[in-house]
């Protein structure tokens, strides 16, 4: 049929789903910039199908460690694999190839200013599938749109018509576009409201449990810490200090850790979620609520 | 190692079902990357349809879902032995009404056209009346700084003058003493048929210290600094410094505006009169290679032949131009709103306005000049 045509015409070849249990894999990572040594032999792996949240004081390099999974900075030394395939060393064509696989929320949404949200979302699919005709393309940026939590109508709006929290949403609809496996988010709640912040959460983990993706995810948030992740990454003194649940990390007796997670905020964050835990459990199917007041207390 | 899996398109076939109902039966990996064929070939297909069958898809992700649920909507048709995943995704997908529009809608010709028009009719007004404001804001801040020297904004203003003025000597010196070289050339080759030659003297230092030094400087100025103070500005604008500016009680006419339009008008008189000088000095380099007429008989020459007013007529009009150039980058620059393409946009505002405008002041200049009697 005319699919091998197509192929002929120099599509890309497509990659089955990843399937094995570890899609990012990094180890002996060192990033520097001049003299200042970000990361010395830094190692994580992420499970497939978790969502995992790093974390880190101020310029640890928490960006750094995903612009460097991404393929956005060039590391000195280490190896870095993603979906089994190796981007230290991948050329070019495996490149393009993995970058159809992942989707990225940067910080501030860095949506292409002079495109409305829909043509933002079809860009990726545009660039990667060509032979989508127009009319499902405008479907598929529709349904994207809603999913991301957006209403409808923000589908023809520009970026500059849109306000912080939508940004985001808009953003992540962009990084959906492509039903990637992998979804990195940086600082996804920073800016937001608590209300938006909790919504934006919730978002987080049902579009993880619908979509069957793994999330790498960068924030400073604690809500979003106990709400949604499964295991949390702890940055420090150059590389991932601790991996695991946040008891489990609690456990440890490090002292940044037990500063980060026992301060007011990690408290009142811990609090909020033990509070919200107890009515949901009195509820039996009701869904879990979580408390918009107990943020940023 | 197996070899790259060539890549798998889906697909579909119909059936008549029991009762003579259509069955539509996808088959293959239901997913972004393998639907652009069957999506084309589903849209063509006319119906009716009673169900649409999943069970032999291998794959599906929420373009999968996506079409399979709009045939099924489109058809008023049933989904039929869909995997749980399948059945999540449709639910999560088939939320969107998949009418909303993509772009804000389009006018027709006739109504852009007008529209079009109009827009440009305000705002060349809204323009003309920025434009005074601005002015306005300018000397009611000059006038705050006569009063309060002390506030004036010496580092900004040596900074802009070493970016105007010193970091340009370089590229304005090359570019007139290649224009020095050209005009003493191609008068030479014109004023030889009457056995002129040596009026090219005349020719190259009159015209290099009137026009052309403070001209060609004007233009090179405007695209170095002019599009410069637009890009800068207008970034401050777009990353909100300039209302941070604000807040904190600095003004940003005085702490931007000032130190950039006060550096430029002081400095172009005397860019416009180094590239003037460079420019004589490329005419009596060529001249002395191809005119026989010696390097410094020609710089002796330059003395008797133009007179004293030449200089004056250059050095009056630089200080205008330099004033419209940072005017012009300033204004616009300052009139950022909204994004990154309003940045470019009001750069290239900026050049285009202040190199046009340079050049009608020019034209007065040259009407005013002749007519004080320094012709």
């Amino acid at each position: 049929m005319s699919g091998a045509a197509l192929d002929e015409a120099g599509l890309p070849e497509i990659a089955e789903h990843y399937t094995g249990a570890h899609p990012i894999v990094v180890e002996g990572l060192r990033n520097s910039f001049g003299d200042h040594v970000i990361h010395e032999g830094l190692s994580l792996t992420v499970n497939r199908g978790e969502i995992i949240g790093v974390v880190g004081g101020s310029g640890t390099g928490k960006s750094v460690l995903m612009r460097s999974i991404i393929g956005l900075q060039i590391p000195d030394e280490g190896s870095i694999e993603v979906l089994g395939r190796s981007m230290t060393d991948a050329q070019d064509d495996d490149d393009i190839d993995i970058r159809s696989r992942w989707g990225v929320l940067f910080q501030g949404g860095a949506l292409f200013s002079t495109l409305t949200v829909a043509e933002n979302v079809e860009v990726p699919l545009k660039e990667f599938y060509p032979e989508i005709d127009d009319e499902l393309l405008h479907e598929i940026a529709r349904y994207k749109v809603i999913l991301s939590g957006l209403p409808e109508e923000a589908a023809s709006k520009y970026p500059a018509e849109l306000s912080g929290g939508m940004k985001k949403r808009a953003g992540l609809a962009r990084a959906l576009a492509l039903d990637p496996e992998l979804l990195f988010l940086d600082e996804p709640t920073a800016g937001l409201d608590p209300i938006g912040a909790a919504a934006f959460d919730r978002l987080t983990k049902e579009l993880q449990e619908t979509l069957g993706l793994t999330v790498f995810l960068i924030t400073h948030d604690l809500d979003t810490l106990h709400e949604i992740c499964d295991r949390v990454a702890v940055i420090a003194e150059r590389k991932v200090i601790a991996v695991g649940t946040i008891p489990e990390l609690l456990a440890l007796d490090h002292p940044w850790i037990q500063e980060y997670f026992n301060g007011p905020r990690g408290r009142a964050a811990q609090f909020s979620q033990e509070s919200s835990r107890a009515p949901a459990n009195s509820q039996p199917g009701g869904k879990t609520m979580d408390n918009p007041a107990g943020r940023g207390a | 190692m197996n070899p790259p899996p060539m890549r798998e398109w889906a697909d579909f076939t119909t059936e008549t079902g029991e009762g003579g109902a259509t069955v539509v039966a996808l088959s293959g990996p239901l997913t972004v990357s393998s639907i652009g064929p069957v999506d084309r070939k589903l849209r063509a297909f006319a119906g009716p349809v009673a169900r649409v069958d999943l069970s032999e898809v291998s794959a599906i992700d929420t373009v999968g879902a996506w079409t399979a649920w709009r045939v099924a909507r489109d058809h008023d048709a049933e989904i039929t032995g869909a995997s749980d995943e399948a059945l999540r995704l449709i639910a999560a997908v088939s939320k969107s009404r998949g009418t909303a529009d993509i772009a804000p809608p389009r006018p027709d010709l006739v109504e852009r056209v007008p529209e079009r028009v109009g827009d440009l009719v305000i705002g060349w007004g809204r323009g003309s009346v920025g434009i005074t404001a601005f002015l306005g804001a300018m000397l009611i801040s000059s006038w705050y700084l006569i009063r309060h020297p002390s506030k004036f904004r010496g580092k900004a203003f040596v900074r802009q003058v070493e970016l105007v003025a010193v970091s340009a000597l370089g590229i304005i010196g090359l570019m007139s003493f290649l224009v020095g070289i050209v005009i003493a050339q191609q008068g030479a080759v014109q004023l030889r048929q009457f056995g002129a030659e040596i009026y090219t003297i005349n020719l190259t230092g009159r015209l290099a210290l009137r026009e052309l030094g403070v001209l060609m400087t004007a233009i090179m100025v405007a695209g170095r600094s002019g599009s410069a103070f637009a890009a800068q500005i207008g970034t401050m604008k777009l990353t909100e410094e300039v209302d941070a500016m604000r807040t904190i009680g600095v003004s940003p006419i005085e702490a931007l505006v000032i130190p950039r339009v006060l550096a430029a008008a002081i400095m172009m008189p005397f860019l416009g009169f180094y590239a003037a000088v460079i420019a004589i000095i490329g005419g009596a380099f060529l001249s002395n290679f191809t005119l026989e007429i010696p390097f410094l008989t020609f710089l002796a020459r330059i003395q008797e032949v133009v007179p004293m007013y030449d200089i004056w007529v250059g050095l009056v009009k630089a200080p205008f131009f330099g004033l419209i150039i940072a005017l012009a980058g300033c204004y616009q620059g300052m009139q950022v709103k909204a994004n990154a393409e309003e940045v470019g946009l009001r750069t290239t505002m900026a050049v285009v306005q202040a190199i046009f405008m340079v050049i009608v002041l020019d034209a007065f200049f040259a009407v005013f000049f002749t007519n004080v009697g320094w012709g």
